[in-house]
């Protein structure tokens, strides 16, 4: 789509979408969604985020003015189509399981001098608070489109990430007594009118995982697996999970190797 | 509110350390259990009320955790949880049960109270919206509990059944081991006067919920 045309598109979308109160009014949401989704077809804002991270991979910053193309996120040094869908993995440098954001982070230490609190400092992007990370996830993730997730579990500490996250996953707690099993663990169930995924059955457990990150709608910005999963922790009534923290790489490990044999498919759109 | 629940979390902690332990169930280590533990323990953080302390899990959240996937509860540890927990519900001291449905109408809609980005001075809601079918009138209902509609109704508006809503709401647990219902009352999410306004949704027969 010519950039001219995206842009104009945007603005109208967000209009549009601020207008409509989305919040309050979740049946009309589900329409509204799908009416844009048919509005912009194959144009959704998410392209915005995915060429800014482009352009950041590429960019020499941080106090060793170096690009981020030499990292290793997966498929070796550079490579960036299919990584995501090997995610998350063990590595041997690091000597731990990691995610895409914890990659990053190691990454942009290693090459570029960043440290590891700078790295996480703006991790979720706020209006002009424009995120890097989001960005650089955004365009890594769509470099994966119409690959199959294949998360390996070969390696023991691979197996024991998945078993961590498993016991994550289930573990019950806080003011309300929930765990992601509550709102995750059954089929065709919803919350107000927002169906929720059996995260444990494959065939939901795909459809979810493949569709994030996601231009969120009612926020106007591009979330990660990472942000879904601190906004479940907060419905969740529990503490906050780090950012790019070992304990999200192991809950999202759980999440990923579900959906392994999925057809990656984002950045999508989101409510 | 927060700190009713620490203390609920205190005694209990204090209940199983006395005596409760003899459950076998509870002294079986689990290695990835306790790793899952230790790694959230090192990566949470506190924010807001929703303070780290929050991981520590009471016996029932425990053994509900334990008894999750795969891994049927058994009878005999549902009926025990239950009858522990029936010993937590608190009856209102001036023995009525029922407020005004209004208000309780607005406590089901409400969402907000507990979380990191709530303002604990603020009034919480049972968001039974979230869960429940309870009017003809709200479309906007969730599925993971049963419908009430007509719950008064179908029940029979006796003084009974007030008490069981009552106690329901107060404490789901206590009927119900490893609900995924929240024990509101025994956990401080809501007031006693909040809970007789929900339970006069569920039970007055002019509420909404019974025409
Ligand atoms: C109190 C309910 C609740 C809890 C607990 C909860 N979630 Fe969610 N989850 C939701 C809701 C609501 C949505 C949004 C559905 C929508 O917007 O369509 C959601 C969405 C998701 C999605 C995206 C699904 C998709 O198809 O886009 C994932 C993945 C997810 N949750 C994972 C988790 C994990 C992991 C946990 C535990 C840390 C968790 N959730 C805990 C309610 C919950
Ligand atoms: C997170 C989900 C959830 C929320 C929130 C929730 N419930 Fe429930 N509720 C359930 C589930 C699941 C059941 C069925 C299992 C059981 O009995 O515990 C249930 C059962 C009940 C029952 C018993 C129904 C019967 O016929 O015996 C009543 C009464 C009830 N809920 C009232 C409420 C009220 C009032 C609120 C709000 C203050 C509420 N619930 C909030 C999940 C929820």
């Amino acid at each position: 789509m010519n950039p001219m045309f995206r842009g104009v598109l945007v603005v109208g979308f967000s209009a549009v979408a601020a207008a409509t109160a989305w919040a309050q009014k979740p049946s009309n949401t589900v329409q509204e969604i799908e009416r844009y989704r048919e509005l912009l077809q194959d144009g959704n804002p998410a392209e915005l985020w995915e060429a800014r991270g482009e352009a950041l991979w590429k960019e020499q910053r941080g106090p060793k003015h170096a690009s981020l193309e030499r990292c290793d996120i997966g498929l070796g040094p550079g490579v960036v189509k299919g990584a995501y869908t090997v995610l998350p993995r063990y590595f041997a440098d690091t000597d731990k399981v990691q995610d895409l954001e914890s990659r990053l982070v190691t990454c942009m230490g290693a090459l570029q001098g960043i440290s590891e609190s700078d790295a996480k400092k703006v991790h979720f992007g706020n209006g002009p608070k424009k995120s890097v990370m989001e960005a650089v996830v955004a365009w890594i993730t769509s470099e994966s489109r119409g690959m199959k997730m294949n998360v390996s579990l070969d390696n023991p500490k691979e197996k024991e990430a998945y078993e961590i996250g498993k016991k994550m996953f289930f573990y019950r707690a806080g003011p309300h007594d929930f765990s992601c099993a509550t709102c995750h663990s059954h089929d065709g169930l919803r919350i107000r009118l927002q169906d929720l995924p059996n995260l444990t059955n494959p065939r939901d457990a795909q459809r979810a995982y493949t569709t994030w990150p996601g231009y969120r709608v009612s926020q106007g910005e591009v979330r990660t697996m990472q942000h879904r999963i601190f906004d479940c922790y907060r419905q969740q009534r529990f503490p906050e999970p780090g950012y790019a923290s070992d304990a999200v790489s192991a809950l999202t490990m759980y999440l990923a190797r579900n959906a392994n044999g999925g057809t990656y498919n984002a950045p999508a759109l989101k409510r | 509110m927060e700190k009713t629940y620490q203390r609920m979390v205190l005694a209990a902690g204090l209940a199983v350390a006395v005596g409760m332990v003899g459950c076998a169930a509870m002294q079986e280590t689990d290695k990835s259990g306790e790793e899952a533990l230790t790694l959230m323990k090192k990566d949470f953080k506190s924010r807001g009320q929703a303070t780290v302390d929050r991981l520590n899990q009471d016996d029932v959240q425990a053994l509900c955790t334990k008894y999750s996937g795969d891994a049927a509860l058994p009878p005999e540890e549902a009926r025990r949880v239950e009858a522990a927990q029936m010993a937590h519900v608190k009856y209102p001291a001036d023995g009525k049960l029922l407020g005004d449905w209004k208000a309780g109408e607005k406590v089901a809609q409400a969402g907000n109270g507990m979380q990191w980005s709530d303002n604990p001075s603020k009034p919480g809601g049972g968001n039974c919206y979230a869960c429940h079918e309870l009017t003809k009138a709200e479309l906007s209902f969730g599925t993971i509990g049963p419908s009430l509609y007509h719950f008064g109704r179908n029940r029979g508006f006796t003084a009974e059944s007030q008490k069981y809503a009552y106690g329901k709401v107060y404490n789901s647990e206590a009927f119900a081991a490893c609900s995924s219902m929240p024990r509101f009352g025994a956990h401080g999410i809501l007031t006693e006067q909040q809970i007789k306004d929900v339970v006069a949704l569920l039970m007055d027969p002019h509420s909404p919920v019974n025409q």
